[in-house]
């Protein structure tokens, strides 16, 4: 993320011409004339199939190792192409990995060590029922693989200002982000970490938690729900009795982070609490929707039998079309959050904010709420 | 060949509007089971391709950067006439048409890809994906019939000018990438009235032709000869080679899918309302395929699979070949011609029709050794007389 940093603020007077200008213009006369050579590809097209993650390349990741946490999650380390700009623990990547031949996108929390020497990062992916992505990267991806990545972000990260006393609240995988936290923060001194999962051996970094309990670093209380049950905001005020003078990071279901919320807001202190959500809001897949148009502004309602694209016209949008019978893909836009139903087939393609995936609207239907870029 | 629907025996008159619906719900399940199949390996296969192709071409240029010693100019001229054919065939043409859109990767999309060709990707997509596969040779509405510029059924009236058109193919084979350019374009058709060359949208499209063929030449026969240095000129004839080599090659794959004897065209009237089958069994009857290896599969872009991409036009190409035996079969069940035959016979058989129709219709087949110098004579009297002696001429032979 841009933001000005203390130590280079916003230039306020007319930069000064700097001496590395004319290195740049001259790289920049060499790409043009690279590109008279390789039109209609580009350099980087070639230079792609000897370095896919040299500098200036599109960012990208090999895989170099899948090391298994629990029964059904793993860290995959990976190396990531030289444009990596780093990242501050808590924060999250996209990744997007070929799963069945079909590039699929998704965000995982860093969980690495930034004094690792190798310069590889880590994530930590826990596998969950049909997830098609999670599934493969903790039961089937091998090392070796390239996967293409963002650069981090998120803001679930702790302040400059390190809190005096820290509470975090963590149910399954949410615990990844938080263990980002743990390993590159030992300069928190008062650290409570209440972390809920089903049994024993499902906690992710089980045993890297329990030393870091054993060593004082942390007070750790784990809740095995599957014998002891869920915990409610008024237990977890029980365990951590000076919960109201702590800063809290909390993460993990929907459901948990809602009521933390709630509980907080009753308390008067919801500036202390901080929440970071893993899944998107379910989609409604329905049969129609309302479908938005970014460019061009236009919302309009279509039901689930008519393709977007005659239900776009017939609002007067403005669209690209072809054949109209799903061949020609001279209608294709994308998606850029939503769901949508192929009415030869009624399968459905969802699409989570950022993922702009490519839809034939001509044989697509509505099947929720649609946000196309268009 | 005459439209399907004025011939005296209509081959698709023994089918009832139930079973035309019935082979449409047959193709529609061997479609969806496809698509339902696609996966890695087939996501392995293009990658393979592009790869394969990108790296042959490389090497091909490294060769020719020392093109004035014989072997390199041999070695790379080869090399890059393959990498060409590679690239617009197997690898452009099916990529332009959506069959790798299932694997979201913006970099193998047909949305973004570009093509070594000098018709912008943008403009041929409308031409082939839009007017071509969805009017496949409905006479009128599918220029890809004779590109407009040759006679293509008996049913167009014969004039003295098409006695020339095997030498336009036979130019239009050497130069096809200009050829389908202007043909995107619609060139003669917007170039015909002032109002047409004044239309904003063509001189904008034209503008960006101009710009695709500048930076296609600028690369072939400037940026790389220079590369070569004293090997200036034989590169650029290795290049001028290669082109030539790859437009005669996709020039003759394009004509035997539908140009063969055998093939059916169709009326403009007939398509009014077609059905989801009717529109199936237009393409079944509509394209040819042709047979032979692997490689030679690899090589056409699996267009020798000519039927089942018209009647599949977005399942990848390496699928072809496996649903070909199901396709065949549904040919077979239900009394249909399945054209398939071996590279020089499609190619000679579409060059016999290009060669048919040049001349009036029933000269060719009329002319014996025996009466060869009368029917010379009738040519020459047709050729060099009005209209009315063309008619009259005709009408006798009729």
């Amino acid at each position: 993320m841009a933001l000005p940093s203390p130590t280079r603020p916003f230039p306020t007077t007319v930069p000064r011409p700097s001496p590395a200008r004319p290195r740049v213009a001259l790289r920049d006369r060499v790409l043009k004339l690279a590109e008279l050579v390789t039109t209609p590809l580009l350099p980087t097209d070639y230079l792609d199939l000897i370095d896919p993650l040299r500098s200036g390349a599109d960012l990208r990741g090999r895989i170099e190792a899948v090391i298994p946490e629990t029964r059904d999650a793993a860290t995959v380390v990976i190396r990531p192409g030289r444009g990596w700009k780093g990242h501050r623990p808590g924060q999250y990547i996209r990744i997007g990995i070929d799963v069945d031949g079909v590039r699929q996108w998704r965000a995982y929390s860093l969980t690495s060590d930034l004094t690792r020497t190798d310069g590889c990062i880590s994530v930590t992916v826990k596998a969950i029922p049909d997830g098609k992505v999670s599934n493969h990267l903790v039961h089937r991806t091998t090392p070796g693989t390239v996967i293409q990545l963002d650069q981090a972000a998120g803001e679930f990260v702790l302040p400059e200002q390190r809190p005096e006393k820290a509470l975090f609240l963590t149910a399954g995988s949410g615990i990844t982000p938080v263990m980002g936290m743990l390993r590159n923060h030992p300069e928190l001194r008062d650290v409570v970490l209440v972390h809920s999962a089903p049994t024993a051996e499902d906690v992710v970094f089980g045993t890297e938690l329990r030393a870091l309990a054993a060593a004082g670093r942390i007070r750790l209380v784990e809740q095995h729900t599957d014998t002891a049950g869920m915990l409610d905001a008024a237990a977890i005020a029980r365990l951590v009795p000076d919960l109201a003078e702590r800063s809290t990071w909390a993460c993990g279901p929907v459901g948990m982070l809602e009521a933390l919320e709630a509980h907080w807001e009753a308390a008067g202190i919801a500036d202390r609490l901080y929440t970071e959500r893993f899944r998107p809001t379910v989609l409604v897949t329905g049969e129609g929707g309302t479908v938005s148009f970014t460019k061009s502004g236009t919302t309009l309602d279509a039901d689930g039998a008519t393709p977007i694209l005659d239900a776009a016209e017939d609002a007067g949008v403005l669209m690209p079309s072809g054949c109209r019978m799903g061949i020609c893909y001279g209608c294709v836009l994308p998606l850029r959050e939503g769901a949508v139903r192929d009415l030869r087939n009624g399968e459905v393609t969802t699409a989570a904010p950022g993922d702009g995936v490519l839809i034939q609207t001509c044989v697509s239907a509505a099947a929720g709420a649609c946000d196309i870029d268009h | 060949m005459t439209a399907l629907q004025k011939k005296p025996e209509n081959p698709i008159a023994h089918l009832s509007a139930e079973d035309i619906e019935i082979i449409g719900k047959e193709l529609d399940t061997i479609r969806q089971e496809v698509r339902d199949s696609l996966g890695e390996e087939d996501a392995k296969y293009i990658r393979r391709v592009i790869d394969v192709q990108r790296k042959l071409e490389l090497g091909s240029r490294a060769a020719l950067l020392v093109s004035m010693f014989p072997p390199a100019w041999v070695v790379g001229t080869v090399g890059l006439s393959v990498a060409k054919i590679l690239e617009n065939m197997e690898i452009g043409h099916n990529i332009l048409h959506g069959q790798w859109d299932w694997m979201r990767d913006p970099k193998i999309h047909s949305t973004t890809w570009e093509w070594d060709m000098a018709s912008p990707a943008e403009q041929w997509k409308h031409s082939h994906n839009e007017l071509h596969h969805t009017y496949t040779n409905v006479i009128g509405k599918d220029n890809d019939l004779g590109y407009g510029i040759m006679r293509v059924d008996e049913d167009q009236r014969w004039h003295p000018l098409y006695l020339a058109q095997p030498l336009w193919n036979f130019l239009n084979a050497c130069f096809f990438e200009y050829g389908i350019a202007a043909y995107d374009l619609e060139l003669g058709l917007n170039l015909a009235t002032k109002k047409r060359r004044a239309n904003p949208e063509f001189r904008a499209a034209a503008r960006q032709v101009l710009k695709k063929i500048r930076n296609q030449a600028g690369k072939d026969y400037l940026a790389h000869p220079l590369l070569s240095g004293p090997s200036f000129v034989p590169t650029l004839a290795a290049n001028f080679t290669a082109n030539v080599v790859r437009n005669l090659w996709s020039h003759s794959v394009i004509m035997c899918g539908h140009f063969p004897e055998g093939v059916e065209t169709f009326e403009k009237t007939s398509i009014e309302g077609e059905t989801r089958g009717e529109w199936y069994v237009r393409q079944m009857l509509g394209s040819a395929n042709i047979s032979g290896s692997k490689a030679m599969h690899l090589m056409t872009g699996n267009l020798s699979h000519q039927v089942e991409h018209h009647l599949f036009p977005d399942i990848p190409s390496n699928r072809y070949a496996e649903i070909a035996p199901r396709v065949k079969d549904i040919f077979d069940r239900y009394g249909l011609t399945y054209h398939s035959a071996p590279l020089y016979k499609q190619v000679a058989s579409a060059w016999h029709k290009v060669i048919r129709l040049s001349l009036p219709n029933g000269w060719l087949e009329e002319t014996t050794v025996k009466n060869a110098p009368a029917q010379i004579v009738k040519l020459v009297r047709m050729t060099t007389g009005g209209k009315k002696v063309r008619r009259q001429l005709q009408a006798r032979a009729a």
